[in-house]
Parts: structure tokens; C-alpha cells; sequence
């Protein structure tokens, strides 16, 4: 059980820098997720901790060790990855076993280890079968086994479930949960799926072309998005940005509604509403031209325009509903669900 | 195959992949020069071989006799064909485990190499293109016992090196140029199987706590051990029967027969010692061994590889 703490991390590849200056302090037995699209820097981030990539600048702790210069072996860490890279020319036993052996545990400790991780997994009657020989879900739990049989003070987790179907996904992402909460051990788990990340994470770190944009709370991430990315990364469908002006306490939009506001601010600005915050209210200042009505059971996703306005809009409504092309539909927004984003450094504009 | 439904659309599909020639005569018109070039060098000239396996001739070459199984019998009561057997044997299993042990090194360290990789690389291959004769005639430059630099060096330590009289430093010294030659070939098999390891498994054993030297015989190792297997047969069949260019260089077969390989028996009893019947039915158990060494190479590497 450990911290984990980045100081000022810094990562080249050559001369192009890939990770600026990210900090995060990681409590212990915190599950952390780190999000963001590909080549955002984040798989690169985790395997600067795991020691399987050099830190050019900045400081890594795990507990109060430094270990920017200690080989993977040294950091007692344990990784899963994405395509669990399970030893193919052993059994799972063996491939379970491994580590420990290397360790040097007793024969006894190595079998009482094996048998509870793979009681805890449930891959009790495949002990003896080859990885080659087993389905996709079943070889993403052997590669847990074999992080979790170390007893280590950090998991690692590298896109774990991107090679699994939707169901499996869903259900593996609950036992891991479940099993990180069951072990208590730190964690780091990176991810471009946001659904992924806001159900799993603990806290998510939000990283954007090697910046980190936001790291809070799901429920942080979803209520005050610290910048138009974040806003637009997390929450699904994403949130509609709608290009305004701010005046005397009203957001002006581009067709001329005006929204009362309790903002100061003045100047250009873009505002930012959830689909699922639009209420139909026959007075209510957006106005949206529909397009296209998506009937998904539960609600129903109008798609549409900003009256007169190329701005594209997206409003998720309870029950079935079913506008003709072209009808006009207005909507409301409580003030508590505005975000208001600076419009040239796309950063949370607080009230 | 059970399903009837299935096995018409196979032959379906099987039918649409296949290009259609009207004529029928122009698959044949394109594989023709290869047959022919099977024909004349390789079917004709064996049947020759085992033609020729059943006759002995007279030693002023006037008359021949039929005596069926005669030159076979001979060569298994001969002593000498024995010893070079035998011989033939450790010079092969020296030069695969040479060859393969010093490939296996140097792909080791060509995987890790990041910087002027294909410098290295390419020099490592360069020796594959070296004729075996111009080979042999290298080394035979380097060791040779009054000009050559490596004796001149061993001298120093009192090291006495004269492959032309001593039988043992004659053998190392076709060993190395056989070997040597070898290299580049088990090189390129070695590198390119561990490249195709997943580098997720280094790491992982990486992380589990192994060293790179762990890391190599736990992981690696054992995972290009197809390619082991293959570049065995490889070597065996190369050390048996494409060294003759090497030993002719380097050796001559001698001093006293200590370097007559099979291969250079075959020739050395044929054109030099002109008994034409006991030479190609050393050419006929020769090949019948290359039959056998393709064979296990079919049955065992062609099949999918498994760990």
C-alpha cells in the first residue's frame, strides 16, 4: 500500500515533448483513472511509473521512495495490459507463479498464493491450461491473477478491457472495482473510454495532448469542467457549446435569445449546456430547429440547429418523441446547469 | 465439414479466388523452365547417381559390371567411410551449435540496439554472401601456419598452429570457417523471431522481476524455440552437404583424412581416386539423408507453430 506522487514529470521523445509538467498526488488505496483521447500522452504517463519508459525531468514517488532510476522489478508494482501479455508457453499456474518464483517465495507460499488469486478470479479449473486456450475474458483474468498474486503496492492498469466485448467490459469493470476495493492497493488505471472512467475512478486525471486539463472527482469533472475539453469528454451525449456574448448579467446567444445569468463577466464567451439538462418549456430561450429524432427506449436525443444558426444542438428528453424535420422546439436551462467557458482560452469561467 | 450448405459455399469462394486461364497450356508454358531445370540438374543426374551406386568399373575404366548391392556392402565394412561418418557427425554438430549459439548472441544484442541498428545489421549479413570457397580461402589466409596473422599471435603464447600437419587444429579451423559462414543466415532467423515477441511480454517479465539475462532464457528463449528447431535442420543440412567449397579451400580433406567429410569423400573417391561406383553410392546415401532431414523439416515445421 503506497502514495504515489508525480512532481513536475516531464517526457521527450527526441526533442518533441509529450507530457508537460503534470503533478498528482495519489492517496493510498485510491483508484485513480487516467482519461483522455489516443495519444494524449497517457499510456506514457503510466509506463513512466511502471519504469518501462526514462522520465526526462521531475520526480516519481511511490510511498517516499523516489524511483525514477529503479528498474520495473525494484518499484513492487504489478501491470495489466492491454493485451495482457500472458506468457504463452506457460500455463496459467505457471504464468501466475512466475513473478514469485523470480521473488523467491517457498513452493508452499507460491501454490497458497496461486490458489487464492485464482479462487478470488474464479479460474480455478483452468490452472493447467495455456493461455492459447482460453477466451478473451478468461485470459484477462489470469493477467489479474498475476498482478494481484505479488501482493504489490501499485496496480497498474493499461487499457485492460479494450479488447473485450461491450457485455464482458461491463462486467469486468464492476469485479475490478470490486476487487480494487476488496485489496485496498493504489491504483492507476488509463483509459479512453469516459464511461469507463467516471464509474471506476476514485478521481480521474484528464490529460489532453500532454496537459493535464482536470483531476477531481467524477462528479467534479461533470459539474464544473474545468475547460471546454473536459466538458466535452466527459458526459455522453457531449455537451452542447453554443457560441454567446455576455452582457449585463445575460448570455446573449448568436440568433439574439438572451439567458438571464448571475455572471459578471463580460466579452465573448461559449456556453456550454448538457444534453440532459435541456427541459422543453414552451417559453424557454433556445430555440432549436430539429433535424433528427433518436429514440433510444428510455429518452429520446433530438438532434437539430440553433434557430437561424448553423450551431449544431443536442437535447436528450424523457419517454418517446418523435418532432417532424424542421418543427421548432424550445428549450430551457436551470442557472446551476450553465457552464460558461472563456471563449479564447476555452477555460471555466467562474461566476 | 458436416454441413452440405457450407461445403458448397467453400467451393463457391474456392472457385472465385481461383484465376481462370483460358487456355490450358499457358500454366504449363510458365512452370516449364523449372521443370526442365529439375529434370536436367537435379532428377536426371540422381537417377545417374544410383544408377551408377549398382556398377563397378574396371580400374582402366574399359568395362563396367552390374553388382547390385556390392558398393554399399563395401562402404559399410569400410573403416575409413566409417571414421569420416562419424566425423561428419561432430563437424556438423560443431558447426550448428557455433553458428546458431554465437546468431543467438548477437540477435540478442541486435534487439536491444536502438541506435545504428541497420548498420549493424547489415554488416552481421554481409558474410552470407561470401562464396564458401572465397570463405575458406579468407581463413585459410588468416591461419596459414608461415604467413598468416592468427598463428603469428598465437605464437606469442607458444602456441604452435600448423593445420597442415596437425589433424585436430585442422578440424577447429574448418569448424570456425563453416561456422562463421553461418552466422549471418541464423542471425537473420534469430532477430526477426524476437522481434515478433510482443514487447508487452519483455515488460511484463520485466515488471514480474526478471533480469534480462532471466528475461532471455525464461521468455525469449523458449518462445523462438521454432525457429530453433528450424535453423537446426538448416545447419545440419548445411554443415553436411554445402561445406565442400570451405574444405576444399581450407583443407584439402587432410592432413591424413582428418577433414574428409562425406560430402568431400564423395568427390575425393570420385575424381580423384576414380572409383565412380563407390562414389555415387556415398552420393546415394547422401541424398537419401537429405530426403530424410526434408522430410522431418516438413512434418515438424510446416505444422502451425505452438509453444
Amino acid at each position: 500500500m503506497a502514495t504515489i506522487s508525480l512532481k513536475d514529470l516531464v517526457k521527450n521523445y527526441g526533442k518533441v515533448e509529450v507530457l508537460h509538467h503534470v503533478e498528482g498526488e495519489f492517496q493510498d488505496g485510491e483508484f485513480i483513472v487516467i482519461v483522455g483521447p489516443s495519444g494524449c500522452g497517457k499510456s506514457t504517463l503510466l509506463r513512466m511509473v511502471a519504469g518501462l519508459e526514462t522520465v526526462t525531468s521531475g520526480e516519481i514517488y511511490i510511498g517516499d521512495k523516489m524511483v525514477n532510476q529503479l528498474e520495473p522489478a525494484d518499484r513492487d508494482i504489478a501491470m495489466v495490459f492491454q493485451n495482457y501479455a500472458l506468457y504463452p508457453h506457460m500455463s496459467v499456474r505457471e504464468n501466475m507463479a512466475y513473478g514469485l518464483k523470480l521473488r523467491k517465495f517457498s513452493k508452499d507460499d507460491i501454490e497458497r498464493r496461486v490458489n487464492e488469486a485464482a479462487t478470488i478470479l474464479e479460474i480455478q479449473d483452468y490452472l493447467d491450461r495455456k493461455p492459447r486456450q482460453l477466451s478473451g475474458g478468461q485470459r484477462q483474468r489470469v493477467a489479474m491473477g498475476r498482478a494481484i498474486v505479488r501482493d504489490p503496492q501499485v496496480f497498474l492498469f493499461d487499457e485492460p478491457l479494450s479488447n473485450l466485448d461491450a457485455k464482458l467490459r461491463v462486467q469486468m469493470r464492476l469485479e475490478i472495482k470490486k476487487l480494487q476495493r476488496k485489496l485496498g492497493v493504489t491504483s492507476i488505471y488509463v483509459t479512453h473510454d469516459q464511461v469507463e472512467a467516471m464509474t471506476l475512478g476514485d478521481r480521474l486525471m484528464v490529460l489532453n495532448a500532454g496537459y493535464v486539463e482536470q483531476f477531481g472527482t467524477p462528479i467534479d469533472l461533470y459539474e464544473k469542467p474545468a475547460s471546454v475539453f473536459v466538458a466535452g469528454f466527459i458526459g455522453s451525449p457531449s455537451m452542447n457549446f453554443l457560441p454567446a456574448k455576455l452582457t449585463n448579467s445575460h448570455i446573449e446567444l448568436e440568433n439574439g435569445h438572451k439567458i438571464p445569468t448571475s455572471s459578471a463577466q463580460q466579452g465573448d464567451a461559449i456556453f456550454g449546456v448538457r444534453p440532459e439538462h435541456m427541459v422543453v418549456d414552451d417559453n424557454g430561450p433556445i430555440e432549436v430547429k430539429t433535424e433528427l429524432c433518436e429514440q433510444l427506449g428510455a429518452n429520446t436525443l433530438v438532434h437539430g440547429r440553433l434557430n437561424k444558426c448553423e450551431t449544431s444542438v443536442v437535447a436528450s428528453i424523457q419517454g418517446h418523441w418523435d418532432y417532424e424535420p424542421g418543427s421548432i422546439l424550445r428549450f430551457n436551462v436551470t442557472p446551476e446547469n450553465h457552464h460558461l467557458f472563456d471563449s479564447k482560452t476555452e477555460k471555466r469561467l467562474e461566476s | 465439414m458436416g454441413c452440405a450448405g457450407f461445403g458448397v459455399a467453400e467451393k463457391e469462394i474456392a472457385m472465385l479466388k481461383r484465376v481462370h486461364f483460358n487456355k490450358t497450356w499457358l500454366p504449363f508454358m510458365l512452370v516449364a523452365p523449372q521443370i526442365a531445370i529439375t529434370l536436367i540438374f537435379f532428377i536426371w543426374p540422381a537417377t545417374q547417381a544410383v544408377y551408377q551406386s549398382f556398377l563397378i568399373e574396371d580400374a582402366f575404366g574399359l568395362s563396367t559390371e552390374f553388382v547390385w548391392f556390392e558398393n554399399f556392402q563395401y562402404l559399410f565394412t569400410d573403416e575409413i567411410y566409417l571414421n569420416s561418418f562419424g566425423r561428419t557427425i561432430f563437424f556438423s554438430a560443431a558447426v550448428a551449435f557455433i553458428s546458431m549459439s554465437s546468431a543467438l548472441v548477437l540477435a540478442g544484442f541486435a534487439d536491444r540496439v536502438i541506435r545504428g541498428a541497420t548498420t549493424y545489421r547489415t554488416l552481421l549479413i554481409w558474410p552470407y554472401a561470401i562464396a564458401p570457397v572465397l570463405a575458406g580461402a579468407l581463413w585459410v589466409f588468416m591461419f596459414n601456419p608461415t604467413l598468416g596473422i592468427l598463428p603469428y599471435f598465437l605464437d606469442f603464447f607458444g602456441y604452435d598452429w600448423n593445420h597442415y600437419l596437425n589433424g585436430g587444429q585442422a578440424m577447429l579451423l574448418v569448424i570456425l570457417a563453416a561456422a562463421w559462414k553461418q552466422i549471418a543466415y541464423n542471425f537473420l532467423f534469430y532477430l526477426a523471431a524476437m522481434q515478433s515477441i510482443p514487447r508487452s511480454i519483455i515488460e511484463a517479465g520485466a515488471i514480474d522481476g526478471a533480469r534480462p539475462i532471466r528475461r532471455f532464457w525464461t521468455l525469449v528463449f523458449p518462445l523462438i524455440s521454432p525457429t530453433t528447431f528450424f535453423l537446426l535442420v538448416i545447419n545440419a543440412v548445411y554443415a553436411f552437404f554445402e561445406t565442400f567449397g570451405i574444405v576444399h579451400a581450407v583443407t584439402q580433406g587432410g592432413p591424413a583424412n582428418a577433414t574428409t567429410i562425406l560430402v568431400y569423400k564423395v568427390y575425393n573417391d570420385g575424381f580423384v581416386g576414380l572409383d565412380l561406383g563407390g562414389s555415387a553410392a556415398q552420393s546415394v546415401i547422401l541424398m537419401i539423408m537429405v530426403i530424410f532431414m526434408t522430410i522431418i523439416q516438413f512434418r515438424f515445421l510446416e505444422r502451425k507453430v505452438q509453444y
